[in-house]
């Protein structure tokens, strides 16, 4: 007698209750984990750990349905793209995989899933459940992409003009004649240009293209990973991964703290025919100058050619910006709305000065332009203080991608942890 | 030769306690500031040439620069591994992961130098394996000069 007298009113009660949850937030609150996921983040902000893939999960994208594809640097059991599901908690679980190809790129848009290996990029099918329809049979839309095993990866993005870009990196450090030996200098007129260290443009929808068919979008960028399109402003940026070893090539005029804090990582607003200088110089964040390059003549103290394009912001050295987003949900708070966001995989060019980075930074954006500082929106990847200082940090933020509902996702290719980050705070 | 060897080591071994009652002690206390001396040189010369790829405890960088730690190409055939640094090395796959990163040729290093400092990787980062010697370096850098 009495629980059929209960039954009736708990459920009532809790019908009420999540109605009244709904109403007030008017969408689904997603728990984050109790520990957010061991990241630090600002006040209003969670962390759920949404799986673990234990593959090296570089870029990821999420469909307007919710599932999620993440891209492997090497395939794990035969596949090299996952696909997680999202299940009623807010996590996701790993349904299954295709594509027999290592890689990094990564993009949905248009009710397609673009891929990349190191030398190719294939488009799938998405249909109105957001899941492919041909993961054995892709459209390969760029095929023999230059990979000459450094600076391999081809990071991709759509503009919404049915354009594809893709990075295509510079096979060397600097451009020596004996790449990142001690005192080579650098080739004359860097004939590694012509083939790569820039971004190309090729059709979106167009099946068949070869790298020579692409255009070539911008030059004197020497590595892409993090790459986005800027709808505001509707134009192309990209981070750049700087020059190594500044001290270990050139010891007279570097020291191992110089070698450490030069140069910095930069983001680039990119139009067409832009050309950033590498690797004829590096950017010193400290004093804010294009230097020329100790390859070609520089010595630390003579500034490059002016004629190069000025970097819109710039982060601390080495510590290797793999991803980048602008954000256009509504999720976060308005301060966050078309910023962009950066993942940084962390450094190992810094020592033996104590490592930097492995954190997810947010940098503010004013119509479609950097403005203000930017600032680490998730830190503590790497586990603790110590990790980030011996380089050997538990996780690796690669990519970055936005989920239907504003959250913000991040994958690791060091543990293969997906993280979803939400904002709860009314 | 390998048969010859051991042969001969085991005639030191069996012979061995014979000498132990003599000069073990002092033969043990010469040796000993010798081999540090070499551990020092050999360690500041990873300090200086090998620190910033391979890093302060021989791990390498993931996916980039090899570890130095328990790893067959260091713990291996000696040829092989002083060939590398006179060479260099690039793309290699090491306990089933990739390595991209660019090594350079080291042979600007004296053949001391390079005994130095293989031999400071061979007994350290949880290694233990035998000395390389000058004489070993010259031999694998005149080799390669043919």
């Amino acid at each position: 007698m009495k629980n059929t007298l209960t039954r009736p009113l708990l459920l009532t009660a809790a019908l009420a209750g999540s109605l009244s949850l709904y109403s007030l937030t008017s969408r689904p609150t997603v728990a984050p984990d109790p520990n957010n996921a061991g990241l630090k983040l600002p006040a209003g902000f969670g962390a759920l750990v949404v799986a673990e893939t234990g593959g090296r999960a570089r870029h990821l994208a999420v469909t307007p349905q919710g599932n999620i594809y993440v891209k492997l640097n090497k395939p794990k059991d035969g596949k090299g793209i996952l696909e997680l599901k999202p299940n009623a908690t807010g996590k996701a679980t790993v349904s299954g995989g295709f594509g027999s190809y290592g890689g990094t790129g990564i993009y949905a848009k248009g009710g397609y899933l673009y891929a990349s290996s190191d030398e190719d990029v294939y488009r799938y099918k998405l249909d109105a459940k957001g899941e492919v329809t041909n993961p054995t049979q892709p459209e390969k839309i760029v095929s023999g992409l230059l990979n000459r095993g450094e600076h391999e990866s081809k990071s991709i993005v759509l503009d919404n003009a049915g354009n594809l870009y893709v990075n295509v990196g510079a096979y060397s450090n600097s451009c020596q004649v004996k790449d990142r030996e001690k005192g080579s200098m650098g080739r004359q007129n860097c004939p590694i240009l012509d083939s790569a260290g820039g971004i190309w443009q090729f059709r979106a929808d167009k099946a068949g293209q070869t790298y020579g068919s692409g255009t070539r979008y911008a030059t004197g960028l020497r590595n892409v990973v993090g790459l986005d399109w800027n709808a505001q402003n509707n134009q192309l940026f990209v981070m750049q991964h700087g020059r190594d070893q500044l001290h270990d090539i050139f010891p007279a005029m570097y020291d191992t703290k110089q070698s450490a804090e030069l140069p910095a990582e930069c983001l680039y607003e990119i139009t067409k025919g832009a050309n950033a200088g590498w690797p004829f110089l590096y950017y010193d964040g400290l004093t804010h100058k294009k230097m020329l390059a100790p390859e070609y003549g520089g010595d630390g103290k003579k500034l490059a050619d002016p004629k190069y394009l000025e970097p819109a912001a710039a982060y601390p050295a080495h510590t290797a910006p793999d991803g980048l987003l602008f954000y256009t949900g509504t999720m976060f708070p308005e301060k966050y709305r078309n910023g962009a966001f950066i993942a940084f995989h962390g450094s190992w060019n810094r020592a033996p000065e104590p490592q930097k980075g492995y954190y997810v930074v947010f940098q503010p954006f004013k119509n479609g332009k950097p403005s203000g500082q930017w600032e680490v929106f998730a830190d503590n990847f790497a586990g603790s203080a110590e990790k980030v200082a011996s380089g050997r940090a538990d996780h690796k933020p690669c990519g970055l991608a936005q989920g239907p509902d504003g959250s913000l996702y991040v994958s690791d290719d060091k543990a293969g942890t997906i993280y979803r980050i939400v904002y709860n705070q009314k | 030769m390998k048969k010859y060897f051991a042969l001969l080591a085991v005639l030191a071994l069996t012979s061995a306690p014979a000498f132990a009652q003599k000069k073990p002690a002092p033969k043990a206390t010469a040796k000993a500031p010798a081999a540090s001396a070499s551990v020092l040189k050999g360690k500041a010369i990873y300090t200086q040439y090998c620190l910033t790829c391979h890093q302060a405890d021989g791990l390498g960088v993931d996916g980039m620069n090899p570890p130095l730690a328990k790893t067959d190409y260091v713990l291996g055939d000696k040829t092989r591994l002083i060939t590398v640094l006179l060479n260099g090395l690039k793309g290699v796959e090491i306990n089933g992961e990739d390595y991209h990163g660019v090594m350079p040729s080291q042979a600007y290093l004296t053949d001391q130098q390079l005994a130095d400092v293989l031999t400071y990787v061979r007994g350290n980062f949880g290694n233990k394996a035998s000395a390389v010697t000058v004489a070993e370096v010259k031999a694998v850098r005149a080799a390669g000069k043919k």
